[in-house]
């Protein structure tokens, strides 16, 4: 018994943990930059934005909320074709990481809209008195600010993309969820299944603390 | 030099500026006051570009500040600095770099950039705070921050967004001696938007009323004060309960100190030998002159003669009937 949990850690656990570590790294990556690029259209777009405009801002609102209705497990299923189109397959953990991007890019729009939103008025308008282009009022002067509250929000971002790598799991990703399900649920091996929930609840205080340690050195 | 001229600006159909006109000249310092939701922030606002106008002009050193391209405004923005009652500084950012950032986004040498900002820490006299962030800053060392980064690009306007308000009374004082400072060694022009009228008696010369968008008084510091308008007495909201005799005429004289001495009350008793009881007096200090007010009461058949007296030493009076 103990040996075939060693050599069940060796075999499965740890080579699913790295493509769990993977998925996640690489879709909060693409996340975080297509998030920012979508923050920023939003800010500049919205109605007391420094270039109002309604059709583009509306447009792109709805688009993200329709995004985020969806319930992951679906949206995985729902872009099987695109996922393909890009990836050449739906299976595996490359292919998930489409979903999970699409998935997660918007939660970071919304977390860096709301960051930037939090940027003092006055401080863009003091910025807007002594000339600076619009370029410069985001790059030098609201994105720099509001650095801390972006973190602790990708923080949030990385944790909630970890918990859909789980579910990706269930279609053929792979990774710790689909260690969880097929050699524990479906195994009726409570110690594969609560083991496999162990390693992520330490990954997820991991990446809190190391988010919180990183916005208390920044603020 | 600023002009304006019939400025209006609505939003919603709600006038929020209607037909201002006045004018500020170099190295002149004008008070915007007037209670909150008045419109002098939006009037501030305007000078700079920040708000756009609907209708009338405004013009600095004769360009019209509506209508121009991005980059047109930009340019022109480099003559004004702007400061804030909340200060407005980068809080992630130490001194140095928050006065730098104008002249970077300028792109300006660093060697350039450097002089400038060690010379301006030594005129706001924060020289020893340079590598400190905002956060270990007391406000009115914020604020002198605030002062320097809007000073770098060698503006000729100053305009301050009720930047004393969030102050103690004596960092108020600190801070309008600097800026009396700098408009006097360096000649900017401030416009000083307010409700406080301390701020106005201490360092403007010239100050415009506002209420509900429209300009109700406007003038030398020391005029305005002397006449003492209905839309000033709003404003200054004193209530000093004055009572008056039944008996006899009351009359308040107002008097600066320049045309009129300072003993004009027994000078009056000795030379037209009229008595005189006192009611109430006080004085005041304008920037550089003392105004003084006073209430006196007198029998109804000395009026002629006190009216000749004070005529001729040339103060100003009015007769104060009971209501």
């Amino acid at each position: 018994m103990s040996e075939s949990i060693y050599e069940l850690i060796h075999t499965i656990v740890i080579p699913e943990f790295s493509k769990t570590l993977y998925m996640v790294s690489v879709a909060t990556v693409l996340s975080a930059i297509v998030g920012t690029v979508l923050a920023i259209v939003l800010i500049i777009t919205h109605k007391e934005g420094l270039k109002p405009n309604n059709v583009v801002y509306q447009l792109l609102n709805t688009v993200i909320n329709i995004i985020r209705s969806f319930p992951f497990i679906i949206l995985i299923v729902a872009i099987i074709p695109l996922t393909r189109a890009i990836v050449g397959t739906s299976i595996g953990e490359n292919a998930a990481i489409i979903p999970l991007t699409i998935a997660g890019a918007p939660f970071v729009a919304r977390i860096i809209e709301s960051s930037l939103r939090e940027v003092d008025k006055e401080l863009i308008e003091a910025v807007k008195s002594f000339g600076a282009s619009n370029f410069q009022i985001i790059f030098k002067v609201m994105l720099p600010e509001a650095v801390p509250s972006v973190i602790s929000g990708i923080t949030l971002a990385i944790i909630s993309i970890l918990g859909s790598t789980a579910m990706a799991g269930v279609v053929g990703a792979g990774g710790l969820g689909a260690v969880a399900i097929t050699y524990g649920y479906a195994n009726f091996d409570n110690t594969i299944m609560y083991g496999t929930v162990c390693i992520l609840i330490i990954l997820v205080q991991v990446i809190q603390s190391l988010g919180n340690f990183l916005y208390k050195a920044l603020k | 030099m600023i002009e304006i001229s019939n400025l209006q600006k609505s939003f919603n159909e709600r006038k929020i500026l209607k037909n201002i006109s006045f004018t500020i000249d170099d190295g002149e310092i004008c008070g915007l006051v007037g209670r909150s939701g008045a419109g002098k922030s939006t009037l501030l606002r305007c000078i700079n570009g920040l708000e756009s106008y609907d209708a009338g002009s405004l013009k600095i050193d004769g360009f019209e500040v509506k209508n121009h391209s991005e980059k047109e405004i930009r340019q022109f923005r480099k003559n004004i600095g702007m400061i804030f009652q909340s200060f407005s500084l980068m809080e992630r950012k130490t001194v140095y770099q928050n006065v730098a950032l104008p002249m970077e986004c300028w792109g300006y040498g660093k060697e350039e950039i450097d002089k400038r900002v060690k010379e301006l820490l030594k005129i706001v006299d924060i020289e020893d705070k340079i590598h400190e962030k905002p956060r270990s800053l007391s406000g009115g060392q914020k604020q002198r921050v605030a002062i320097a980064r809007a000073l770098t690009l060698h503006p000729k306007i100053l305009l301050c967004d009720e930047a004393t308000s969030a102050l103690d009374p004596k960092t108020t004082q600190s801070i309008l001696l600097l800026l009396k400072k700098i408009n006097e060694t360096l000649g900017i022009a401030v416009v000083f938007v307010t409700h406080q009228m301390s701020v106005v008696r201490q360092i403007c010369h010239k100050v415009c009323i506002l209420e509900n968008g429209e300009i109700m008084a406007k003038g030398a510091v020391n005029e305005v004060f002397m006449d003492q308008p209905q839309s000033l007495r709003n404003l200054l909201g004193e209530n000093e309960e004055v009572i008056l005799p039944q008996d006899g005429v009351t009359i308040k004289i107002s008097y600066s100190g320049e045309n009129v001495n300072d003993r004009l009350l027994s000078d009056m008793a000795q030379k037209i030998g009229v008595g005189f009881s006192l009611v109430w007096a006080k004085t005041e200090k304008y920037r550089d002159t003392v105004l003084g007010f006073v209430i006196i009461n007198v029998d109804k058949n000395h009026i002629s003669l006190v009216d000749k007296y004070l005529n001729d030493v040339g103060a100003r009076w009015e007769v104060l009937t009971n209501e």
